[in-house]
């Protein structure tokens, strides 16, 4: 199983490379001049995405390290235990929107004291893999833009956050538990 | 909304780093961050100039044209404030398409063009459109099939099973990106009817 997904890993993006360079070439377009053409853009995409992420990543980064995090991971943690979530993987749920970096140290870290293969382990593994992370994904797609009002964007966001992690405590729960 | 989350991360941040006597951790996580993030956007240019241009070929030769018309009916029915034939479709779809099969580096420049289409049917340049509020859902849920990260993490660790997950984690991510399109319905209904 594991040997058929990595080969797919492998294969999936020469095969697409291959696949629009000569169908690119079969409809007469010229290849090369137009991928110059393309990637132009990507230079200007990337740098004005800095000023949005360095101010999102400064405030995480000091609300992490001052410790505030964990005031605020201790706030909450007693309410959800109270619903039989395992207070091992309530900072990950809490962290996962947040910040990317943080909660993969936080998955790597369970996975690495209980074991990969432990009920722990699976339920971090399943959290982690299921959602990406809400407050990133929001600086860097409206930052490249410009949009300064997100709407109802965060709400959407972090609502279905959390129908992810219910999930992913059920199915881990039925499953391996 | 951001501005208070914001503003609450760094001041809360402070005056806790204050009254735990441990100003120096605030002044190197202030400049640790601001590294991470234009190290971050340097790593970004490779991987948005690559694609780009791959996606170029693929927009002038009518593939992507294509692959639109294949998947248009879903497409219509997630973002029906976008022409059919627009390209922000294109992008759009070819966005979650590498999501779904786990193309993370080739998702992200995709989802920025498709953001960049979508801003120029946007009538107000500094506000949301509900289409670029899907597109968001989409991508904050990413619907995947393989979490390559963590499986290899997994393996790392020296897991009996690394890929014993991918079923479990396709139930999850299934939930949130339903819960993310359904959501995302209600508040635009909401919206509009004001």
């Amino acid at each position: 199983m594991f040997d058929l997904i990595s080969t797919i890993s492998v294969w999936a993006i020469p095969a697409l490379i291959f696949i629009i360079l000569v169908y690119g070439l079969a409809k007469g377009v010229p290849v090369y001049e137009t991928f110059v053409d393309g990637a132009k853009d990507g230079f200007n995409m990337a740098i004005s995405l800095i000023p949005h992420l360095v101010g999102m990543m400064v405030a995480v980064s000091i609300f992490r390290s001052s410790g505030a995090l964990d005031y605020f991971l201790a706030a909450i943690s007693p309410l959800l235990a109270i619903l039989h979530v395992p207070s091992e993987v309530v900072p990950l749920a809490l962290i996962r929107p947040i910040s990317g970096a943080g909660a993969l140290a936080i998955t790597t870290d369970i996975i690495e004291q209980f074991g990969p293969d432990s009920f722990l382990g699976r339920m971090a593994s399943t959290m982690q893999g299921s959602t990406d992370t809400t407050l990133y994904v929001i600086t860097v797609y409206f930052g490249a833009v410009g949009v300064r009002k997100i709407g109802y964007a965060l709400k959407v966001g972090l609502l279905a956050d959390l129908v992810g992690f219910i999930a992913a405590i059920f199915i881990v729960t039925l499953v391996f538990g | 909304m951001v501005n208070y989350i914001w503003f609450g991360m760094i001041i809360i941040g402070i005056v806790v780093a204050a009254l735990e006597g441990n100003m120096q951790a605030v002044n190197d996580a202030a400049f640790e961050g601001a590294k991470t993030a234009v190290t971050l956007c340097f790593g970004f240019i490779s991987i948005l100039a690559f694609w780009l241009g791959m996606m170029k070929i693929a927009q002038d030769s009518g593939l992507m044209g294509k692959f639109t018309k294949l998947l248009s009916p879903l497409a219509q029915w997630l973002f029906p404030s976008v022409p059919k034939d627009h390209p922000a479709m294109g992008y759009i779809l070819a966005n979650m398409s590498a999501n779904f099969f786990g193309l993370g580096n080739a998702a992200t420049p995709m989802g920025l063009k498709a953001m960049e289409e979508l801003q120029k049917l946007n009538p107000h340049k500094e506000k949301a459109s509900s289409a670029m509020i899907t597109l968001l859902a989409l991508n904050t849920s990413s619907l995947t099939i393989i979490p390559t990260t963590i499986i290899a993490i997994r393996m790392n660790y020296g897991s009996a099973n690394p890929v014993e997950i991918v079923g479990t984690t396709l139930f999850a991510t299934l939930c949130s990106s339903v819960a993310a399109v359904l959501i995302d319905r209600w508040y635009r209904k909401k919206t509009l009817g004001q």
